[in-house]
């Protein structure tokens, strides 16, 4: 539009762009034309075989004039270093009308030379929105670049096929040698190629895609990364759409996974969620509950071993829980925990402490009996870590309604299914452990392990059994003092 | 057990490692290959090579060593009780893995973590293995990021602080009782121990090269360190003093927060629900606010609700500005920088711009309008020469009228 009103002007100087990112050359010349004062809508700026080049066909118009010569004495052109590197990388655009614009600006900095920095006046922003768009195009190169590796006599070549949206191959050439100093490459694109030797950068024309190799074997494994580092629960499309647009996708091996990786991520996820399904079960309210959901309950492999589930007994609101690991074979056949051999051992040894098991609830980590068959036998095994945790659903649930003030708990596996973590009975015993309710967990052996014993083994580990639960007996009777102490004072 | 491909392998520990969050590769010295043997290059600003639908940025080759682990902590994938697949790479393994994704430009470098295997020294040990081969064999130079093992002997920290840009210690969980909840062999003091131990050791190496040209360089990327939200109750409030105070003590150059996922083969005493995305999300905003705005920690929590969290409709800023009206509106041509910053919507590129344009002219809505990303949302704040928000800072409903609307996730 500029130039049609300058024709009708009828001065005119034509300045052809040997090269769509030279702004060598365009700085020289518009310097020139500033010294000789010649105003923006007197020159119009011809790209390379570009559009805009009203006068491609022949040759000299009427009207057009060669550059003038500036006077000897013409004042120097300066401009802020803003300016010049706004400019510099603002030239690299596609759009036809950089160089117009750009010496638009020039030619007002001159009268106004602090023009730059009002960020509001639009021919700034102009050129401010185009650098933008043009580091952004670069930093896409930069990101986006993806070499395929092809075996040459002189060893191995890596080639890219890249599609940028402005005139940037040239000056991104830096980037690309500092970063693959030692390696022979090429980066082919429509708008010309780059190629670095290991010593020197070599230019060449516009290329095709199929120039450029179609494969890479590393591809295969960058695919999988690129999969498995996604995780599909948290999709988030929009973000990456804006980063990573679509135009882009066609240049990148990883791209051709993305349909699918969204499509198949709410799947994924939703197996996730219900692999552990405990958001959507709502935690038992009362025991009733709790013993119609162990007999239900498959969520580990232990379920395999029999249909029965074995639920604590006792009352609610019993000051003390006991906990033991599992049940036995005895405890599964009568669905009663402790009923066994070690329950027999348990009862003796609670009497000698003075502790009534009667007003205690006794229970089991995990509910169900894990076994091996062998012959008509069913042999004790026990339960792993990971199926310890995962009956913890139930147990906190017991814990919950039952609201004990302290927990005893037999063996590493009980104390787990509390804790979460396994510890050494050795060192937990004999001291309370406070737990988040305010309640205290006191650890100490299994009976079962006692009835493995003998000779003197037995007799120590049975002194150090009965003397944990005389320490836990004491306890609660300093907690029963103090409780009907604070019930005085209210 | 069948042999694993290499493929396997990275499937495996690609996967194990997709929870941790930091995948920056940015701020770190510069550095190329010309004059080298090898090939790689820093040059300040990190590069990510690929998005993944989850939005988030691939800059890194993000791998464990191995997912075999003798911890058995609850939000871990890798815990020891998990019956997740196992794999283990050598250091070779994976040192070849980044030259060749590095050569592709698929990557900017390597993040390497780990299981602890063994012990936390044969671990640790591993781990700077493979850096070692990437430095030393490779001449590689482009960014490594390696988690460090807060257990492990204090030369080998040294050692891999000297081949990496980055080293991290996770924190893990924002409260000290969350950690022995959830991670039963993690001990918090040790945690901090190491993070401080790690920041004056990248202060004395910067003082030496201060003396010495050639004295070695030290995590020239700082370190970092990662917290999980929503695996524990800890509120924001709690999560956000905790951040400024590691802020504070450590030197970090990031927090980041990773929404805890629903992983498979959870431990039973965790949420499994959505990973609180939105949450993580304010969570990043105010520790913006706290780094670039000057917002102090404090303030950030007056923007929290009574169970001292954030608003999750909108955002921190927004939050705190509703909440005390009394400052605005500020005058757009006369406040100072630190006030114009506090309006919601005005980020700093924009109030940059405002105080580089209102030297040349008086401002009125319209240039504010060109100079910001929404002239609807910081309007209400604001005073310009043609323009004064009359009642509008007054109106009960101003939330409901700022709010963006409810946003679905997209399907595609
Ligand atoms: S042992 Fe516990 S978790 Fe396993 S199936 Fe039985 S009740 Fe469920």
């Amino acid at each position: 539009m500029v130039a049609m009103q300058n024709v009708s002007l009828g001065v005119h100087h034509v300045v052809h762009m040997p090269q769509p990112d030279d702004f060598a050359f365009w700085r020289e010349h518009a310097r020139t034309l500033i010294q000789c004062d010649v105003p923006p809508d007197r020159v119009s700026w011809v790209e390379p075989g570009g559009t805009g080049d009203l006068f491609a066909h022949g040759g000299n118009a009427h009207g057009e004039k060669r550059l003038p010569v500036p006077d000897k004495d013409a004042p120097p052109v300066r401009v802020s270093k803003r300016f010049m590197r706004l400019a510099k990388n603002a030239i690299l655009h596609s759009d036809t009308s950089r160089f117009a614009q750009l010496y638009l600006l020039l030619w007002k900095l001159q009268s106004n030379p602090r023009m730059m920095e009002d960020k509001a006046d639009p021919d700034v922003r102009k050129v401010e929105e185009w650098d933008k768009s043009v580091r952004r195009d670069s930093h896409k190169m930069h990101a986006f670049v993806r070499f395929r590796e092809v075996e040459s006599d002189e060893g191995k070549h890596y080639v890219a096929w890249f599609e940028p949206d402005h005139h940037i191959v040239r000056a991104n050439a830096g980037f690309f040698k500092r970063r693959f100093a030692n390696m022979k490459w090429s980066i082919l694109t429509p708008r010309g190629c780059i190629h670095w030797d290991g010593e020197v950068m070599r230019e060449s024309g516009p290329a095709q895609r199929s120039d450029a190799p179609s494969d890479d074997p590393t591809e295969d494994l960058w695919k999988s990364y690129y999969a498995s580092t996604f995780n599909p629960a948290r999709l988030k499309v929009g973000a990456m759409m804006s980063e990573m647009p679509k135009k882009y996708w066609k240049n990148m091996p990883e791209a051709e996974l993305i349909p699918d990786l969204i499509a198949s991520a709410q799947a994924r996820e939703a197996g996730m969620v219900s692999a552990g399904e405990r958001e959507e079960r709502l935690r038992p309210q009362n025991l009733a509950e709790v013993s119609d959901a162990i007999s239900a309950c498959r969520d580990c492999p232990i379920a395999e071993c029999g249909p029965r589930a074995v639920m604590g007994e006792g009352a609610i609101g019993s000051p003390l829980m006991i906990i033991g690991e599992q049940p036995g074979d005895q405890e599964d056949l009568s669905g009663k925990p402790f009923v066994g051999p070690a329950g027999q051992l348990l009862d003796e040894c609670l009497e000698a402490a003075k502790i009534d098991r009667s007003a205690a609830y006794v229970t089991n980590a995990v509910k169900h009996f894990k076994y091996v068959l062998r012959g008509k036998r069913r042999i004790h095994q026990s339960p792993t870590a990971k199926e310890t945790d995962t009956c913890r659903w139930w147990l906190e649930a017991e814990r919950a309604i039952v609201q004990p003030r302290i927990i005893l708990a037999l063996g590493a596996s009980a104390a787990r299914g509390l804790l979460g973590k396994t510890v050494s009975i050795s060192q937990a015993r004999g001291a309370p452990i406070p737990l988040e309710d305010g309640s205290e967990l006191w650890v100490t052996a299994h009976p079962a392990y006692l009835l493995r014993l003998e000779g003197e083994a037995r007799k120590e580990q049975g002194a150090l059994f009965a003397h944990d639960l005389s320490a836990v007996r004491a306890r609660m009777s300093a907690l029963t003092m103090q409780s009907s102490y604070h019930s005085q004072i209210a | 057990m069948s042999q694993q491909t290499l493929r396997q392998k990275l499937e495996i520990l690609a996967d194990a490692a997709k929870y941790d969050a930091s995948c920056a590769s940015s701020g770190t010295s510069k550095k190329n290959s010309l004059g080298g043997k090898g090939i790689g290059s820093t040059e300040g600003m990190g590069i990510c090579h690929a998005y993944a639908p989850d939005g988030r940025c691939i800059s890194l080759l993000k791998v464990l060593l191995t997912n075999h682990c003798i911890f058995d902590c609850h939000y871990c994938i890798n815990r020891k009780s998990s019956n997740v697949r196992r794999a283990r790479f050598t250091p070779q393994e994976v040192a070849d893995l980044t030259i060749n994704f590095y050569k592709r430009n698929y990557i900017e470098g390597l993040f390497l973590s780990s299981g602890i295997i063994k012990s936390s020294n044969h671990t640790m040990e591993l781990l700077v293995e493979a850096a070692r081969i990437l430095r030393e064999e490779y001449d590689f130079r482009g960014y490594i990021h390696l988690k460090t093992i807060p257990e492990a002997d204090p030369g080998l920290i040294h050692q891999a602080g000297l081949y990496a840009d980055r080293v991290s210690i996770n924190v893990e969980l924002p409260t000290t009782s969350g950690l022995s909840r959830l991670a039963p062999d993690k001990d918090a003091v040790q945690i901090e121990g190491a993070l401080a131990k790690t920041k004056s050791r990248i202060i004395e190496a910067k003082d030496e090269r201060k003396r010495f040209k050639h004295a070695p360089r030290f995590a020239p990327a700082g370190q970092s360190t990662q917290m999980i939200v929503g695996a524990d109750d800890a509120s924001d409030a709690d999560i956000v003093g905790k951040a400024s105070n590691l802020y504070g003590n450590f030197g970090l150059r990031r927090v980041y927060y990773s929404a805890f996922s629903p992983i498979p083969d959870a431990s039973a005493v965790l949420p499994l629900k959505r990973p609180p995305l939105m949450r993580e999300h304010r969570l990043y905003q105010s520790d913006w606010l706290m780094r670039f705005y000057g917002y102090a920690p404090g303030e950030v929590a007056q923007a929290t609700d009574t169970h001292g969290n954030l608003p999750l409709d909108i955002d921190p800023k927004l939050a705190w500005a509703l909440k005390f009206r009394g400052q605005f509106p500020v005058d757009v041509n006369r406040a100072a920088k630190e006030q114009l910053l506090r309006v919601p919507g005005l980020g700093t590129t924009a109030v940059g711009r405002i105080l580089a344009a209102r030297r040349h002219r008086t401002l009125r809505l319209d240039d504010v309008a060109k100079l910001t990303q929404s002239i609807a949302k910081v309007r209400p704040f604001l005073v310009a020469l043609d323009w004064r928000p009359s009642t509008l800072t007054d109106r009960a409903d101003l939330r409901a009228l700022l709010a963006p609307k409810q946003e679905q996730l997209e399907l595609f």
